[in-house]
């Protein structure tokens, strides 16, 4: 969609911009992808239908462990040009990946529940780095919230962004290599032996996840960024900007 | 040094703005300010301790904060809090600075005597006096012979005679560069060349010291 | 920086000797918790994986004791300006104080592993002991690096206490595993097996693995 508003033009940064497209792309590869998961995909032999949740447990587990890296890179490129939309993207990239790890979270718990009869279980390697990395990330909001000056908050969160998104792959080798000998992995099947209707959905699939990860970064940027810039039309408004205290204090960066 | 422009946030509040001035080297500059004025903020941009958030600051010919890291070996600071561990004497407090600004051991020892320190140098700080920690606080800013001394209210709780005693060390007749905050007027523009007011993070007056009136400063506290 | 190192270590040992804050608090605490294991597991001697499971977690939780009080003199008698002077490379803070945790984490086990002979542990340790010297040492450098670096992290914060656990613990979870699948062969009941050498290399590389990223990522934590 176009920005309208005459303030937005002169923004080098303009979000939103081709943000319904992208919606659109996404709402339709996911429910291709779930329509596929339903219709097209085979039963699997032993789990029956309970295996189709493989469809949205692996791929959002893919999509959110990328997007902590990301949210690694994105805070070295913070550290290095200290431009704050850097720390922005970290920040966001990382809040997304969270509420990505909890989906990940319920639907493994789902899925061990129906499995195997248990709400959770120790020889799932995907759950239990999971968790784990959930817990880590956890502590980046009380983090930031403790450090008052902006500054120091951003350089601080891009330090743990690079420690977190550099331990969350080792992390998953780790603990993959302590189960290893007692439960097959799944991702085994999906690089290996996977035949054809089931690669293709899952493919599908974990396509419709990303999209749907940069969809939800996109939006949430763009609403930080549209808050942000109310904020400082309004300061501006009241005049002079240093006499003006805003708010308390808070977690998230400000551009 | 020379700064144009300086500025420096915290959080959304602007402590230091748009502060400009020019000062030769051997040349003394007094501060003058109300409390949260910006005072400390200049003295440790200049330190090197804080980066300046906008304009141009420029401090024994290095720009900061690019090149900290050449500077910092030149510049004493005293700030408002010693800098020194409780737990340690005076004595080792300092062979540890020392060792850090790779000055001889002996230095350590000259410059305990310098502030009249030597008998109490073997007790922890965490025992002295305040008048005592301040003149190991300033044998500790001296210790490696700076170009640069950046004192932030030197003459706080010190007696008159111990304010005698490191006044070759830390006053005008050093030899260094001086930076230096006060909050008395006469004696504050006494020993300087040129005298910076701050009010609110601006810069309020900036002269040298014949042209500025008592009245001028005491306008800051207003 | 070797000179830089050797002065913070200087002064870190005499602060130690002098206060003797941190050793005999987490020598204590490790009593303290093998006692809370023997009535939390119920059990009057421990061995095999059990027995590498409590060593490690019992080392792990004194050594975030020790992580804890590691900048708090630094922080709160405005060391790290007296720091930030010098004009010496700042990466020098995160080698000595590693290295200082490190050699307190050591001295803890010279008197926290006997302690656990006596205590719980049932198997002998005379067989055990060289291989359980290199886990322990190894694990001893991976809780300094990552403990040293959650440490500066969290100076600054104001729930500084708090906020070290939660960082740390996770980023520990794999030294933890490793270490206890390094040390179960050794503590079993039949006589010391061998070490498995795979776990150890594990826990040697991600111990190296953390320390370079420590390394790189130390100076932004103290710069302003």
């Amino acid at each position: 969609m176009r920005s309208s508003t005459s303030c937005w033009r002169t923004e080098p940064i303009v979000y939103g911009k081709g943000l319904r497209a992208l919606s659109l792309a996404t709402a339709l590869i996911l429910t291709g992808a779930f329509a596929m998961v339903f219709f097209y995909a085979p039963l699997d032999a032993d789990q029956g239908f309970v295996q189709k949740i493989f469809y949205v447990h692996v791929p959002l587990a893919i999509v959110a462990l990328c997007g902590f890296v990301a949210g690694g890179i994105c805070a070295i490129q913070y550290l290095r040009t200290r431009e704050t939309k850097w720390d922005m993207r970290s920040y966001v990239t990382i809040h997304i990946s969270v509420i990505l790890a909890v989906g990940v979270l319920v639907t493994g718990s789902i899925w061990a529940r129906a499995s195997w009869g248990h709400w959770w279980v120790w020889d799932e390697p995907m759950l239990v780095s999971f968790l784990i990395v959930f817990l880590l990330y956890a502590t980046y909001w009380p983090l930031r919230f403790s450090l008052e000056d902006k500054e120091k908050q951003a350089r601080y969160a891009a330090v743990f962004a690079i420690v977190a998104g550099a331990f969350v792959p080792l992390n998953f080798t780790a603990v993959r290599m302590a189960e290893q000998y007692i439960h097959p992995e799944t991702l085994a099947t999906t690089t290996g032996g996977m035949p054809g209707k089931f690669a293709l959905t899952f493919v599908i699939c974990l396509a419709g996840m990303a999209l749907l990860f940069v969809t939800m970064i996109k939006y949430e940027m763009a609403s930080k960024h549209a808050t942000f810039r109310l904020r400082s039309l309004r300061r501006k408004l009241a005049g002079d900007d240093d006499e003006l205290t805003l708010g308390g204090r808070s977690a998230a960066p400000q551009l | 040094m020379h700064l144009r422009g300086a500025g420096r946030r915290y959080g959304e509040r602007i402590v230091l703005r748009d502060v400009s001035l020019e000062l030769a080297a051997g040349r003394t500059l007094v501060v003058f300010g109300p409390n949260g004025a910006g005072k400390t903020t200049l003295l440790r941009i200049l330190a090197t301790l804080l980066r300046p958030h906008a304009g141009e600051v420029r401090v024994l010919g290095h720009v900061l904060p690019r090149d900290g890291h050449a500077v910092r070996g030149q510049i004493g600071f005293l700030g408002h809090e010693a800098l020194l561990y409780r737990e340690l004497t005076g004595r080792e407090n300092l062979r540890f600075y020392a060792r850090l600004h790779r000055v001889a051991p002996g230095r350590a020892a000259a410059v305990l005597d310098a502030v009249g320190m030597t008998a109490r140098a073997d007790d922890p700080v965490a025992e002295l006096s305040r008048g005592m920690v301040q003149r190991l606080a300033i044998a500790r800013a001296v210790l490696h012979e700076p170009a640069l001394l950046l004192l932030d209210e030197p003459l706080a709780n010190l007696d008159p005679a111990a304010a005698e005693q490191v006044a070759p060390l830390i006053g005008p007749g050093c030899g260094a560069t001086r930076v230096v905050t006060s909050h008395d007027p006469a004696g504050g523009l006494q020993g300087a060349d040129v005298a910076l007011g701050l009010r609110g993070g601006r810069v309020a007056f900036l002269a040298p010291v014949a042209e500025v009136a008592a009245m001028q400063i005491t306008e800051l506290y207003r | 920086m070797r000179s830089t190192v050797a002065a913070l270590l200087s002064k870190e040992l005499t602060l130690e000797l002098r206060t003797r804050e941190s050793v005999p608090a987490m020598v204590l605490f490790s009593i303290a918790t093998y006692v809370v294991f023997h009535f939390g597991l119920d059990r009057d001697r421990v061995a095999g994986d059990l027995a590498a499971g409590v060593l490690v977690v019992t080392l792990l939780f004194s050594g975030i004791l020790g992580v804890n009080r590691l900048f708090v003199a630094e922080y709160e008698q405005g060391g790290f300006d007296g720091f930030l002077l010098a004009p010496v490379d700042r990466t020098a803070m995160l080698v000595a104080k590693a290295v200082a945790l490190f050699g307190v984490l050591c001295v803890v086990e010279l008197i926290a592993l006997p302690a656990y002979a006596l205590l719980l542990l049932g198997p002998s340790l005379t067989q055990a002991l060289p291989g359980l010297i290199l886990v322990l040492a190894l694990t001893n450098a991976g809780i300094a690096v990552i403990g040293t670096l959650v440490a500066g992290l969290a100076i600054q914060t104001r729930a500084r206490d708090l906020i070290v656990p939660l960082l740390a613990l996770p980023l520990l979870v794999p030294v933890v595993l490793a270490a206890a699948r390094s040390a179960t062969p050794l503590l079993q009941d039949g006589g010391a097996g061998a070490l498995p050498g795979n776990w150890i290399a594990i826990l040697a590389i991600y111990d190296l693995l953390f320390a370079l990223i420590a390394y790189a990522v130390f100076d932004f934590l103290l710069e302003d």
